[in-house]
């Protein structure tokens, strides 16, 4: 039909022909094409930025999840570890990390010597070459284990952060020549560790498991208390925002008389989401430390804290979707007999469910991102010990957040600690994508229309 | 009405909260972000070794440490103030303003501040205080006449020195390194080149001079740094011909990618910061509260092993990171074990 109609063209008179245009839309034409371009550059340009932010944290944050190690047979000479003989944790105690650090170097120079290495570096620089952190760890369990004294046990320990940092082509012989903390010789013999197969690059676990670690060993700094840190803050931000968002939305919205006052705490609550975080952090100090005596730096006070930050975003969504539920439903319910608050709870809100929580979740997503306010409460911190159960109190423990160690890792002088910083983010992207996901599927899932 | 609600339901809910809470077991501390990584190594090795859960340890600055330090006694006000500088007697007052009247200062070793540009960048291996004030004073002497920086390249003033434009990043007033910075490399600059002598013959009184000397360009040459060194080491990584100031542990740990210059022909190093031979060092501090001295479990243990000759002694793992010890150890050791306050 189409070819039939393009042979016959209506040429002359004047008119012009609808298949050839004029000069007119030809112009209207271009410009759609040029506002469609536009459009698609604007879209490119995100695109690529996203492509760049994620390949520059994926390549270098990637390799924090493996790490190196090495076996090492390490002989417990009960001599040295229990001078008093008698097995005794509280006198084995005694003896510290200062005490089992030669045991560790021995044994290693004994693991070297004995896979057949050779090696001119000193003991002191051998030593150097795996993380301190192992010899807490070897201490840990030895005070753990008495029973184990006397025996030689094989450990796993982690190599120091500039070995590591050399399987992952951070550092090479020639960053090694001029770093005054490794040396090419330490390079070549832990190349030597890796064809007897003593040296091994694995999963790091660890990462997401074990707590922060101080300057000197970026090699075992992980995540675990940021981890717990965070979520704890979100149950209290989702135990304690979602209630009392919700039901100040639904009497705003379904009770409330619209009058000025409403429309001021309206305007106030658009204004509120709009506050800049650092100021609910201010708040947080002046009211929850110094006012009603909260402890510092505990995830109790960043969660409620949080909970004020995230309380306009929740009203706002909560209702914007009360608001999209039809009036025929309540007139419906209305004209049956129920009652406003039957009608509200009955049949407005399990409609509006789908809304609620998309809201709630993103407003978590945000919550779980912030930094600002947690460093007035005292959460920008150096801390190791994991916080308790909930039901133990954790809540009021010292603790972190994901964000918070992103930002401590990026000030560590230990260039290790840039592939942890972008390691956190990772794991921080990975928690901010599922809780978008979920969102967008409880949207889909859930979602009815009118 | 929801705002009041919002505010009186959290409030409620942080006042049950309160009551319920534990008291508190372990430290805390907060202060200098140049005694934080030191603070850390020494809280990292005291959980591990004792039976104190280990410290938390926050950073901030000096001056914000001591503030909080100086909020008053009790459970929810910090027990440690790290700094890298003297606690002032302005803050003494408000401290005791506030009833924190027992001060125990603890001195725990050097910290030398060292010169450092871009490995493969140009030769900037020796400074004098001269130059860095020519560079980065407000007013210097040309040719006999005090005049409005009017130097923009190195080599103006000193032949020795690379033709780059200059750039340099120093510490930021919030640093307790840029009090040390002024006193120790622009006022010494000042008073070499003769700028002192002239602003005094200029009719300025000693206080006055002093701190003209001390007045940095604002013309864009000299960029202040109010983060941390990783933030100047970021601006020396993108600016070739950056000139910038670090901690000596924070140069120890980057030595692969960062070049130290000499200071009046001495290289930086704990062994001649120690021996007073390199003029930029300052001794860091920390405060401890006497009056949370057995009301917080490990307070003075923590102090104790602290200064301990294992941890901060010629070859403990402070000194491996870049602190230079204290060559009055003991007498500081002694002054933790009888928790002997400040006077003043």
């Amino acid at each position: 039909m189409t070819d039939a109609t393009a042979e016959t063209p209506r040429r002359g008179s004047g008119t012009g022909s609808l298949m050839v245009p004029d000069a007119r839309t030809a112009k209207r034409n271009a410009r759609e094409k040029r506002f469609r371009l536009y459009g698609l550059v604007a879209v490119c340009t995100g695109i690529l930025m996203l492509a760049l932010l994620l390949t520059s944290i994926l390549s270098a944050g990637l390799s924090a999840f493996r790490q190196t190690t090495i076996q090492v047979e390490v002989p417990l000479v009960a001599e040295r570890l229990d001078p008093e003989g008698n097995r005794d944790p509280a006198q084995m105690a005694k003896v510290t990390t200062f005490g089992y650090a030669p045991l560790l170097r021995d044994a290693l120079i004994g693991t070297i010597e004995s896979a057949g290495i050779e090696t001119e570096l000193d003991p002191r620089a051998i030593a150097d070459m795996v993380s301190d952190e192992s010899v807490a760890q070897l201490r840990a369990f030895v005070l753990a284990n008495p029973g184990v004294l006397g025996q030689t046990i094989p450990v796993e320990v982690l190599a120091s952060g500039r070995i590591d940092g050399f399987f992952k082509g951070r550092v090479t012989y020639q960053t090694a020549e001029l770093d005054k903390n490794i040396s090419p010789e330490q390079l070549q013999l832990a190349e030597a560790l890796q064809e007897a197969g003593l040296l091994a690059t694995g999963f790091n676990w660890r990462f997401i498991t074990a707590p922060d670690a101080s300057t000197t060993r970026p090699e075992a700094a992980g995540l675990g208390v940021a981890i717990l840190g965070s979520f704890y803050m979100m149950l209290v931000v989702l135990a304690l925002a979602l209630p009392i968002g919700v039901a100040a939305s639904i009497y705003l919205e379904e009770f409330a008389p619209q009058n000025k006052f409403t429309d001021l705490i309206e305007v106030n609550i658009s204004n509120l989401a709009a506050v800049p975080s650092i100021v609910f952090g201010i708040l947080g100090l002046a009211i929850f430390i110094n006012f009603a005596g909260l402890p510092q730096s505990a995830p109790i006070v960043g969660g409620l804290v949080l909970t004020l930050m995230t309380l306009p975003t929740i009203i706002i969504a909560t209702r914007a979707s009360l608001k999209s539920v039809p009036p025929s439903i309540r007139s419906a319910a209305l004209g049956l007999g129920a009652s406003r608050m039957q009608t509200v709870f009955h049949h407005v809100l399990p409609l509006a469910m789908p809304g609620i929580l998309t809201g709630t979740i993103i407003g978590l997503a945000q919550a779980l991102g912030e930094t600002a306010p947690l460093l007035l409460i005292g959460m920008v911190a150096f801390v190791r010990e994991y916080p308790g159960a909930p039901w133990e109190g954790g809540l009021f423990d010292p603790a972190t957040a994901l964000p918070v160690q992103v930002y401590n890792f990026t000030q560590r002088s230990d260039p290790a600690f840039v592939e942890r910083a972008s390691g956190a983010i990772i794991v921080l992207l990975i928690f901010l994508l599922i809780m978008n996901l979920a969102a967008i599927f409880l949207r889909r899932k859930f979602e009815r229309r009118w | 009405m929801s705002l009041t609600k919002t505010a009186v339901s959290t409030i409620a809910v942080a006042a049950v909260c309160a009551t319920a809470a534990a008291a508190r077991d372990q430290v805390q501390v907060a202060g200098s972000s140049t005694v934080l990584p030191y603070a850390s190594i020494v809280a990292e090795a005291f959980g591990e070794n004792f039976d104190f859960p280990t410290p938390v340890v926050e950073s901030g600055g000096s001056s914000a440490g001591l503030r909080r330090f100086c909020e008053g006694v009790g459970e929810n006000t910090i027990d440690i103030a790290n700094a890298s500088r003297a606690i002032r007697s302005g803050e003494i007052e408000a401290c005791a303003a506030n009833g924190v009247t027992d001060i125990i200062e603890v001195r725990i070793g050097y910290d030398g501040i060292v010169f450092a540009s871009q490995q493969d960048g140009p030769a900037f291996t020796a400074f004098t205080p001269s130059d860095l004030f020519n560079a980065l004073g407000a007013q210097v002497l040309v040719d006999g006449a005090l005049v409005e920086n009017p130097y923009t390249q190195w080599s103006e003033f000193n032949a020795d020195l690379p033709a780059v434009d200059i750039a340099a990043f120093i510490p930021g007033t919030n640093h307790g390194t840029r009090e040390v910075f002024e006193e120790q490399v622009i006022a010494a600059g000042c008073e070499a080149t003769g700028a002192f002598q002239a602003m005094m013959d200029a009719g300025m009184s000693e206080d006055d001079a002093e701190d003209a000397c001390l007045a940095v360009r604002s013309d864009g040459a000299a960029v202040d740094i109010t983060g941390d060194y990783t933030e100047t080491l970021a601006r020396i990584d993108s600016n070739p011909d950056g000139v910038g100031v670090f901690g000596l542990s924070f140069y120890e740990n980057n030595t692969d990618v960062l070049k130290v210059a000499t200071m009046n022909g001495v290289s930086p190093s704990v062994d001649t910061i120690a021996s007073g031979e390199y003029p930029v060092s300052r001794p860091l501090f920390f405060y401890i509260k006497g009056a949370h001295i057995g009301v917080i479990p490990g307070l003075k243990e923590y102090a104790s092993f602290f200064v301990s000759n294992d941890i901060a002694g010629p070859w403990g793992p402070l000194a491996d990171y870049g602190l230079v010890s204290d060559p009055e150890l003991e007498a500081v050791q002694a002054n933790v074990e009888n928790e002997v306050n400040m006077t003043e």
